[in-house]
C-alpha cells in the first residue's frame, strides 16, 4: 500500500469509506470542505455502493498538476496509462467524480452497480476509485 | 428607463496562430478594425471594458492605441469574458453616464489543453493529481449522460463538427479553412469518449472589439448600428452540474443557460422562435447540442432529428448556428470567443456576411456563451 494521496479523503480501516460532509441542512456534500466553509459541516462517510452516473475515457495525457504514469522526469505521453473515469451516484448523499476500475469502456451503462475501492495511483501515492459490484454483494445489497 | 444601446463598430482580428503579434496586439489590431468600421479615432471613445485569459491585461492597450485618460475596465470572467466586457459596456451606455464604449477581447493560449490549477477553483490538490482537473472531461461526462437520456447518436456529434468546418471554408476570420468529411471525424482518435478529436476545439488566437453607442450618437454619426434587444449573464444556481465538479447534487439543480436564455427572452420580449441566426457556445460537439435545447431552441433529444435533415445549416430551413464555424472553426482564445459570436451576428445582421450570409430577412441575431466554473452569456441583436 501507498501512502494516501490526501490524508483525508477516505477514512481508515478494512472497510474505508469516501469521506464527505453532512451541511446542517442536512445535505451531504464531497468532497468533505476545509477551512472556514468547514464550519458547521460534519465529516459524514459515504457510502461503499452506488450507480453510475455517467462516464467517458481519458485518452491523452494530462498537463500539470497530473501525478500519474507519464508525468515524471523523463517521462511523456508513451508511459501514460490511460483510464476511466466517471460519476458515481451514492443512493440518498451525493454524486461523486471517480476512477472507474477493473472494467471495460464498452461495458459502461447507465445504472450500473459500482463498489469503493483503494488503487494504487503512481510510486508514491494510493486513489480512490469504483469498480463493478461483486455479483453476489450485489444480490446481497 | 434606460437608453437603447448599439453597436456601430465592430473589428475582428482572425482567429488561429499568429505568431508575429502577442495576443494584445491582436486586440490592438482589433480596436482599429472596429474604429474604422465606425468611423471613429480612438480619442472619441469615453469607456472601455476588455480582457483576456492569458494575455495581459487590456488596460495596457493604450499604450499603443493612445493615452487618453479613459476608464479601462479590465474583465477575467474564463470563457465568459468577452460576454461581461459586452453586458458591462452595454450597461455603461444604457445608464446614461456615456455615449460610446468599447468592449474588447483577445488571447493567446499555448498549444494542447488548458491546464487549470485546483486552488484557483476551490479545489484540494487530489483532484489534479488524478488526472479529473480537465474540462474535456466535463464537456465528455454531460454529453455521455445525456446521450443516454435522450437518444443522441453519435453520428450527430460528428455531424455537428462537420457542419462546423464546413462553414469555416467560407468565414474568412476562421482559423480552420477546410472541410473534414462525417468519416474522418468519427474515427479520428478518441480524446474523452463519445467525443473524438475533431469534435473539441482547440485553444487558439484571437481578437474582437465592439464599439457600442447610445442612440442619440448612432444617429449623429450616421452609424451602420445594430440594436442590443438583451444582455443577460448568470451564474449557476444551486445544485447545478458544472466543469470542475468533484461532488454533485442527487437534487437536479438549474442551468446558467437556461437562466440567461430566459432572462435574455424575456428582456427582449421575444422568443426564440423569432431568432434568425444563433451563435451557440460549442466548445464541443455535445454543447453545442445541449446548447440547442438549454437555449430554448428545441426539447431535449429532437437534436437528433435536426442534425439529421441539416436545419441549423446555414440556408438549412430552421435555425442556422455557428454560421461562421463557431469555436471547433475557429478555435478558442478565451477572451476573445464570446465577442466572436456577437461579432459574427453583428456581420450577419447588417448583411456583410459574403458566402456565409444567412438567407432572408435576418432580424434577431442570439448568441451564447458559457465558461467556467458555471457561468452563461447571452446577448440578442436586432436589425431595425
Amino acid at each position: 500500500m501507498g501512502e494516501k494521496i490526501d490524508p483525508n479523503l477516505w477514512s481508515d480501516g478494512a472497510q474505508p469509506h469516501l469521506m464527505g460532509g453532512r451541511l446542517p441542512s442536512g445535505q451531504i456534500v464531497f468532497p468533505m470542505p476545509v477551512g472556514d466553509a468547514a464550519e458547521g459541516v460534519e465529516p459524514y462517510k459515504l457510502s461503499r455502493r452506488g450507480k453510475l452516473w455517467s462516464w467517458t475515457s481519458q485518452g491523452f495525457l494530462p498537463k500539470e498538476p497530473y501525478e500519474g504514469p507519464g508525468s515524471g522526469p523523463g517521462e511523456g505521453p508513451p508511459d501514460f496509462q490511460p483510464f476511466l473515469l466517471g460519476y458515481v451516484e451514492l443512493p440518498g448523499e451525493v454524486i461523486v467524480e471517480s476512477r472507474i476500475v477493473d472494467a471495460r469502456l464498452e461495458d459502461l451503462h447507465l445504472g450500473m452497480e459500482l463498489e469503493f475501492c483503494i488503487v494504487p495511483f503512481n510510486a508514491r501515492y494510493d486513489t480512490f476509485a469504483f469498480r463493478p459490484a461483486a455479483q453476489a454483494e450485489s444480490q446481497a445489497a | 428607463m434606460s437608453e437603447n444601446v448599439y453597436i456601430i463598430g465592430a473589428g475582428i482580428h482572425p482567429f488561429g496562430r499568429t505568431d508575429s503579434r502577442s495576443g494584445r496586439e491582436q486586440g490592438v489590431y482589433a480596436v482599429r478594425e472596429a474604429l474604422k468600421d465606425a468611423g471613429l479615432e480612438w480619442p472619441d471613445i469615453e469607456c472601455a471594458y476588455g480582457g483576456s485569459a492569458a494575455a495581459g491585461n487590456a488596460d495596457i492597450m493604450v499604450n499603443e492605441l493612445g493615452l487618453t485618460s479613459l476608464p479601462f475596465t479590465n474583465v477575467a470572467n474564463g470563457c465568459a469574458t468577452g460576454g461581461s466586457a459586452l453586458a458591462a459596456s452595454q450597461q455603461a451606455i444604457a445608464s446614461g453616464m456615456y455615449d460610446l464604449a468599447l468592449a474588447v477581447g483577445f488571447d493567446k493560449h499555448p498549444r494542447g489543453a488548458f491546464n487549470a490549477k485546483p486552488s484557483d477553483y476551490g479545489l484540494p490538490e487530489w483532484y489534479g493529481q488524478t488526472g479529473m482537473m480537465l474540462t474535456t472531461q466535463f464537456f465528455a461526462l454531460k454529453i455521455q449522460r445525456y446521450m443516454q437520456l435522450h437518444g443522441i447518436s453519435r453520428t450527430t456529434l460528428g455531424r455537428v463538427a462537420e457542419k462546423a468546418f464546413r462553414n469555416g471554408t467560407i468565414t474568412p476570420h476562421a482559423w480552420r479553412r477546410s472541410p473534414v468529411d462525417l468519416e474522418t471525424i468519427m474515427n479520428a482518435p478518441m480524446i474523452n469518449d463519445p467525443l473524438t478529436k475533431y469534435m473539441f476545439c482547440s485553444p487558439a488566437e484571437g481578437a474582437v472589439a465592439l464599439i457600442l453607442a447610445s442612440e442619440k450618437k448612432m444617429k449623429e454619426l450616421g452609424a451602420d448600428g445594430v440594436k442590443i434587444r438583451a444582455v443577460a449573464v448568470k451564474t449557476r444556481p444551486p445544485n447545478s452540474f458544472e466543469v470542475f465538479q468533484a461532488g454533485i447534487s442527487i437534487e437536479e439543480g438549474g442551468k446558467p443557460t437556461v437562466l440567461a436564455s430566459q432572462a435574455a427572452f424575456e428582456k427582449a420580449g421575444i422568443g426564440p422562435e423569432d431568432i434568425s441566426v444563433a451563435q451557440l457556445q460549442d466548445t464541443e460537439s455535445g454543447a453545442e447540442i445541449m446548447h440547442m435545447a438549454e437555449n430554448g431552441f428545441c426539447k431535449d433529444g429532437e437534436q437528433e432529428e435536426w442534425l439529421a435533415n441539416g436545419w441549423t445549416e446555414i440556408g438549412g430551413g430552421k435555425l442556422p448556428v455557428n454560421t461562421d464555424g463557431g469555436c471547433l472553426a475557429c478555435g478558442e482564445p478565451i477572451g476573445a470567443s464570446g465577442l466572436r459570436q456577437v461579432y459574427e451576428n453583428v456581420t450577419q445582421l447588417r448583411g456583410r456576411a459574403g458566402e456565409r450570409q444567412v438567407p432572408g430577412k435576418v432580424r434577431f441575431g442570439y448568441s451564447h456563451v458559457y465558461g467556467a466554473p458555471g457561468l452563461s452569456g447571452v446577448a440578442i441583436l436586432e436589425r431595425e
